[in-house]
């Protein structure tokens, strides 16, 4: 490709050298990582396959240690390698395998066309040095901008993403912003290069609520102003609901459900994500148990045989427990389950969920 | 920070009063000062009582000290048995002293600083191994030992330094301020190294990868930055230990610096020597100190010094 040859005097990267296939970003194709620890081999992502195209927000729901974010490393290319290894599978951006370029290569997509924001904003940005050098090195590293243009750069972003008195606050360090204000700053410098992919890995997590809201429109106004494709990964089904057009849920390390976002809550097609969604605090059913998934998710060292989700699982059966993990199938047009008895969740939950929701609220008033 | 350096400054004088009270009376109170200054036999009366004159040895504890630290005030730390100003003679030995540390000082930053970084970036490996025992091995062996090894194995077998100091000059003090320094080489190296392997899992260095930036970039710059905090912060005070440290350093390789001073003085009960070179020695210390706490502020933004 054109890529190796214009090698690192590249001024301006050019706008043609990454275009979407018919509007397809980003294709994962059965990745599998793991991470060789001394305690064993934990099998993190066990055969993920998703795709992302121009302007679509994918939501990535899952418990803590589900591969959300160990996914988003990978695709970034910023595993800890040891221990982490990518042992199969396709990561394609623009129909390119990234795991087949070499480490300069994937620098030039890293930041200028897939960027990444995280949890902690404080613990993420480095407490040395100013916000505004720090959203400016993007600049200067990646477009050589000089000094004085990369700043006024870092302003005008961080004006972008509504930090008041911006030009007051580039030199203030990140220590010196409210939780809120370092998430914008992380935004600000994760979209400085205008990037076609954004990955925002749990976002809002350390925010409290009314943050989270702004935060959460924030991304939402940038990723329509831009026709950036994201990927929001968060265990927060709350958050998702406004702002994604579609949801993959993961469980050990493999997707068992997607689905356009209203299908799913409507009617959740694997037991796991109705376990999820019944276990949302809910307005209108006040002074009730909230119900929980029993267990724990299984320590990735040992997965247990069948489907992972079998011994938490009010479905589980002889076959799901000897037979291979059931494949993520087509149950409806859009819709794909990884369940052996898919169709009897979702007959469940159409009554659960469906008839309930409206039937409740009419038997409160 | 105008302030703050006032406020440490007039901190400094309650430690000062303090500290050179507790080394008068331990030289001068206890005990008989006077005893043993006439080898064997017991000293003429008449020397005895010149000597307690000179210390007003008979007024009570509290008035002889505030009278000698009047003196000191103006610059009269005494006169040494001997007849030497105390005072011209550390201004004659302070600039040995001062080259011995500065070359202990540039040895323990360059070599500390590039074994811990060499040995965090390969870690787990040999050249971590190696810098971690031998590293190990220094720390260990008591300053006397590699003192005597140092001029033993390079000094006498190979020929590479000279073994003791007549003038002072740069090439005599290099082997005593690399033993000086060999302490803290050894512990600036694995603080060094501790940090920054710290710092590398951090989640800001994660933020540079992510960024895409070089390895050269995120380690040199983002990693490093943060990690050299401490190991600054550490240097600075050893500035101030290194003078004290040069008392058995400068004994073996016969150096007429500060600390060889002292070593005589404590040697011949001399109690205007040791008096008058402690409190230069605590002086420089709490300079010292002051002069990290400073740096901190200025190195790390989140410490502020309103």
């Amino acid at each position: 490709m054109s890529e190796t040859l214009q090698g690192a005097g590249r001024p301006v990267p050019a706008e043609s050298s990454w275009t979407p296939v018919d509007g397809r970003l980003l294709d994962v194709e059965d990745l599998f990582v793991e991470f060789r620890t001394r305690d064993g081999v934990a099998k993190a992502i066990n055969g993920v396959s998703f795709s992302l195209d121009e302007g679509e927000t994918l939501a990535v729901l899952g418990e803590s240690g589900s591969g959300k974010s160990v996914t988003a490393q990978a695709i970034m290319g910023i595993l800890d390698s040891p221990p982490g290894f990518i042992t199969g599978g396709r990561i394609r951006y623009c129909g390119t395998d990234l795991l087949g370029l070499t480490e300069k290569q994937r620098r030039e997509v890293r930041g200028p066309e897939i960027s990444m924001i995280f949890q902690d904003a404080l613990s993420s940005l480095n407490p040395v040095f100013p916000v505004g050098w720090q959203i400016a090195e993007m600049l200067r590293v990646h477009r050589g901008a000089n000094r004085s243009d990369a700043r006024e750069g870092a302003i005008r972003l961080m004006e972008r993403v509504n930090i008041p008195a911006a030009r007051q606050r580039v030199n203030a360090f990140p220590h010196q912003f409210s939780g809120g204000m370092r998430q914008r700053i992380m935004i600000a410098m994760a979209i400085a290069l205008d990037p076609a992919v954004l990955i925002a890995d749990e976002p809002t997590t350390a925010l409290d609520v009314t943050v989270q809201a702004q935060i959460m429109a924030l991304l939402a106004e940038l990723q329509e102003e831009r026709r950036m494709g994201l990927i929001l990964i968060t265990h927060d089904l709350g958050v998702v609901a406004d702002v994604a057009d579609r949801i993959a849920v993961m469980y050990a390390g493999r997707l068992v459900e997607t689905a356009d976002v209203h299908p799913i809550y409507a009617a959740p097609a694997h037991p796991y994500t109705k376990g999820l969604l019944a276990s949302i605090p809910r307005l209108d059913q006040k002074g009730q148990e909230l119900s929980a998934i029993g267990g724990l998710p299984p320590n990735l060292t040992r997965i247990p045989p069948g489907c992972p989700f079998n011994p938490r699982c009010p479905y589980a059966q002889d076959v799901c427990r000897h037979d291979p993990p059931p494949p993520l199938i087509e149950v409806r047009p859009g819709r794909r389950s990884a369940c052996h008895f898919t169709d009897r969740v979702l007959a469940d939950s159409e009554v659960e969920f469906d008839h309930t929701h409206p039937g409740a609220q009419e038997e409160g008033r | 920070m105008g302030t703050y350096v006032l406020r440490r400054l007039l901190q400094m004088v309650p430690v000062i009063i303090g500290s050179t009270f507790l080394i008068f009376v331990m030289v001068f109170a206890i005990g008989d000062p006077a005893a043993g200054r006439c080898g064997d036999r017991p000293c003429p009366p008449a020397y005895i009582a010149q000597f307690r004159a000179e210390y007003n040895l008979d007024e009570p504890l509290v008035v002889q000290y505030g009278l000698y630290m009047l003196k000191v005030l103006q610059g009269d730390l005494g006169t040494a048995f001997n007849g030497q100003v105390v005072a011209t003679e550390l201004l004659n030995r302070w600039p040995t002293t001062v080259k011995v540390a500065l070359i202990a000082v540039v040895f323990e930053t360059l070599i500390g600083i590039a074994a811990g970084i060499l040995a965090a970036l390969r870690r787990g490996r040999f050249l971590d191994y190696l810098v971690t025992v031998s590293s190990l091995v220094v720390i260990s062996i008591p300053v006397f030992v590699v003192g005597g090894l140092a001029q033993l194995v390079l000094g006498i077998r190979f020929g590479l330094f000279p073994v003791t100091s007549t003038g002072g000059s740069w090439g005599e003090l290099v082997l005593p301020g690399l033993v000086l320094g060999a302490f803290s080489v050894a512990y600036i190296a694995r603080l060094m190294r501790g940090t920054l392997i710290e710092n590398l899992r951090a989640d800001y260095v994660r933020t540079a990868r992510a960024k895409g930036l070089t390895p050269r970039r995120t380690i040199g710059v983002h990693a490093l930055r943060n990690s050299l905090i401490p190991v600054i912060t550490f240097i600075g005070y050893d500035i101030g230990a290194l003078m004290g440290g040069a008392v058995v350093t400068e004994r073996i390789f016969n150096i007429n610096g500060i600390g060889g001073y002292l070593f005589y003085g404590i040697n011949t009960k001399d109690g205007s020597i040791v008096v008058g070179t402690i409190t230069c020695l605590v002086l420089v210390y709490l300079l010292a100190n002051l002069l990290v706490d400073v740096l901190y502020g200025v190195l790390d933004p989140r410490i502020s010094h309103d």
